[in-house]
């Protein structure tokens, strides 16, 4: 668990920018963006869409390199790796959790979570033994063999998030986590995030709902392409400000 | 990612899928097939030949007129024949192709009974053992009381004929030289013609007399069986001797060919020679204006054996071109697999797959196809080689299942290889955002 040592940012952004196409057609997603995000700092970015928050995800994630500036994934300089290199930083440094769960079909859920170990290279016995953890930690133990298909969206989401942490990953990385949930599940799926800011995992959320905005320590806004707001909720040691509480409801 | 675990990903996508991925291999399953009866036809039908060659002996020369020379002159009717050693000629006391002898300028090249005794005759030939003329009958219907036979080949010869054809008598006698020289109707029956006469058992039919075209011969003997091989059934002939035949069946016309045989095996050639110089002598032509042909079973069996190597390298390619249709058909699902599932692809290399992993997973699978439907193909194409295909007894050539398997396996890979690289090749931030 080195990797969450506070040695260094687990991000650390400094001008990002980033262009689409050029000339007269040219669209400027990011204008300069700086953002420093400490370990075990569980941060929200807020924006409309166009505010270019999805171009920004895809750059911390390391989906994306930006057109300038300069950005250290937990200390390591992404511009200088390789295409092959972005792979395995992916497999190690980030756990992704997508809108739409992306799950491989026709795939049991331990398989699912199973994957990135895989790509780590994981022997076979201990890739099975914490893909069951990670499974166990989102409460789904007694769902390990079953298909996507067979699972609620809340469950889905869920395995997604299992998928997410079990390589230990320095960033846990969230899109819209929410936003294909109903309410019961997105109350259960925000607990679990709010879980695991508590266990000390450094996470990024974005989103466009104020309610799961409000979870984070940390509330970072954007628009055209630039940081507007950045408001600190609680202290990046304190527990997030929802925890303990019952989940809200949205009407 | 280690290979069982590759190995798993590949199955599981060509499983997720069955009915496509079962009319994928149904593209290489039917060329691996193809690959192997069809070779297996040409092997089968090139060792038929080979075996009825081998079975007129090794030692026989026929000679024939050849159609493509056209200036040959007859020789001219020779006096007294003398009759030659081993299995002579008796002589006839009429023959029709003798008398017709008159040296016009230009005819139809023909070798006729004359050339038959000069070869039997001829002090030059020493290695030669014995001369048979032969005339064919067409269009021959043997009938024995009511049951009718179409027989294959009607033969008019001599009675060395059978030594030197290689043919023997079960039942009954052969016929003799005087039955030759008195033509005496009399008749020599294959078991298939006897069969479809007389029934079961042949041995009755001999001493009973039967009609040729309605003509009545004595069935003198039953020949023995020596089985077809191949499209041609070597037993559906009668044997009688030429006089009769002539009289009866063909005309006084020309002979079919000349049988000879030589002393022995290895002197076929020597007498091959021995032929040729008296026909040149007598047809007044030399080597390149021959109106005739010598052929040894040898020499038909390499003629026959490098033709039926072209008919097998010419089945094997066709096959091959559907085998390589086949494999076109699995790159086809393969990037249609690679486009349906762009997004599977976005997440795992989001999840860390590199490119190595997601070219073995998609050429895993593409492998998996191929050898798949080249596995199925070789039991169907072993199978189906189990069967005799337009007459012929396909042999399996183990060289084809090997070549046509490896093929198979070759094709996964290189049909494999684009689309699998295009998978690997996807952006993961393009593939992600693929509906």
């Amino acid at each position: 668990m080195s990797a969450r040592h506070p040695v260094h940012p687990v991000i650390e952004m400094r001008e990002i920018t980033k262009t689409y196409g050029a000339g007269d057609t040219e669209v400027r997603a990011l204008a300069g963006v700086d953002l420093l995000v400490e370990p075990g700092d569980y941060v929200a970015i807020m924006g409309a869409s166009g505010s270019g928050k999805s171009t920004l995800m895809n750059i911390v994630g390391c989906l994306d390199v930006g057109t300038s500036g300069r950005y250290l994934l937990d200390g390591i300089d992404v511009r200088r790796v390789s295409e092959a290199g972005l792979a395995q930083v992916r497999n190690r440094k980030i756990g992704f959790v997508f809108q739409s769960f992306n799950l491989v079909a026709r795939t049991s859920a331990l398989r699912n979570v199973e994957l990135p170990l895989a790509y780590a290279g994981v022997p076979r016995a201990e890739r099975r033994e914490r893909a069951v953890e990670a499974l166990t930690l989102v409460g789904l133990a007694d769902r390990l063999g079953h298909q996507p298909s067979e699972l609620s969206g809340g469950q889905q989401q869920r395995v997604a998030l299992a998928r997410a942490i079990v390589t230990g990953p320095a960033l846990l990385l969230a899109d819209e986590p929410t936003g294909a949930l109903d309410s019961h599940s997105t109350a259960e799926v925000l607990a679990l995030f709010d879980q695991l800011a508590i266990q000390g995992r450094t996470v990024v959320v974005i989103t466009h709902e104020r309610d799961v905005a409000e979870h984070a320590k940390r509330i970072v806004h954007m628009g055209d392409g630039q940081i507007l707001s950045d408001e600190r909720q609680v202290a990046v040691e304190a527990d997030p400000p929802r925890w303990a509480k019952p989940a809200e409801v949205p009407a | 990612m280690n290979v069982p675990e590759t190995a798993r990903f590949a199955w599981e996508g060509v499983t997720s899928n069955k009915p496509r991925s079962a009319l994928t291999t149904l593209g290489i399953l039917i060329g691996v097939a193809a690959v192997i009866i069809l070779v297996a036809v040409g092997t089968g039908s090139s060792r038929s030949v080979q075996e009825q060659i081998s079975s007129l002996g090794s030692n026989t020369l026929t000679v024939q007129a050849s159609s493509t020379a056209s200036g040959g002159r007859g020789g001219p009717a020779g006096g007294g024949f003398v009759l030659g050693g081993g299995g002579g000629l008796p002589d006839a006391s009429t023959s029709g192709s003798d008398t017709s002898q008159t040296a016009t300028k230009t005819r139809t090249p023909q070798v006729t009974l004359a050339d038959a005794r000069a070869i039997a005759a001829s002090r030059e030939a020493p290695d030669v053992l014995g001369v048979a003329p032969v005339v064919n009958a067409s269009s021959v219907t043997a009938t024995y009381q009511g049951a009718s036979h179409s027989v294959g080949t009607t033969t008019g010869t001599t009675p060395a004929y059978l030594l030197i054809d290689n043919t023997s008598v079960q039942f009954g006698t052969t016929f003799t030289d005087t039955d030759y020289t008195e033509h005496r109707r009399v008749v020599l029956v294959g078991p298939t013609v006897a069969q479809d006469l007389i029934g079961s058992n042949p041995e009755n039919l001999v001493g009973k007399t039967i009609s040729l075209n309605g003509i009545s011969f004595t069935v003198d003997g039953i020949l023995t069986a020596k089985g077809s091989t191949g499209p041609q059934d070597q037993d559906d002939r009668v044997i009688a001797p030429l006089t009769a035949v002539q009289d009866t069946l063909s005309g006084y016309g020309a002979l079919s060919s000349v049988s000879v045989k030589a002393t022995t095996a290895d002197t076929v050639t020597l007498a091959e020679g021995e032929i040729e110089s008296i026909l040149d002598t007598r047809h007044e032509v030399t080597s390149t204006d021959r109106d005739y042909s010598v052929s040894s079973a040898s020499s038909i069996l390499s003629a026959a054996t490098s033709s039926n190597r072209t008919f097998t390298v010419l089945l094997g390619a066709v096959a091959a071109i559907s085998l390589l249709v086949g494999g076109i058909g699995v790159m086809n699902i393969m990037l249609v697999t690679v486009t349906e599932r762009t997004r599977e692809i976005g997440i795992k290399k989001a999840l860390g797959a590199g490119r190595g992993d997601i070219v073995g997973q998609f050429l895993t699978e593409a492998v998996l196809l191929s050898v798949f439907g080249g596995l199925v193909g070789v039991v169907v194409g072993l199978v189906g080689s189990q069967f005799t295909i337009v007459g012929v007894q396909p042999a399996v050539a183990p060289y084809s299942v090997g070549l046509a398997f490896g093929f198979a396996i070759l094709i996964g890979l290189f049909f494999g290889l684009y689309p699998a690289n295009r998978a690997a090749s996807l952006r993961p931030i393009d593939a992600l955002r693929y509906e």
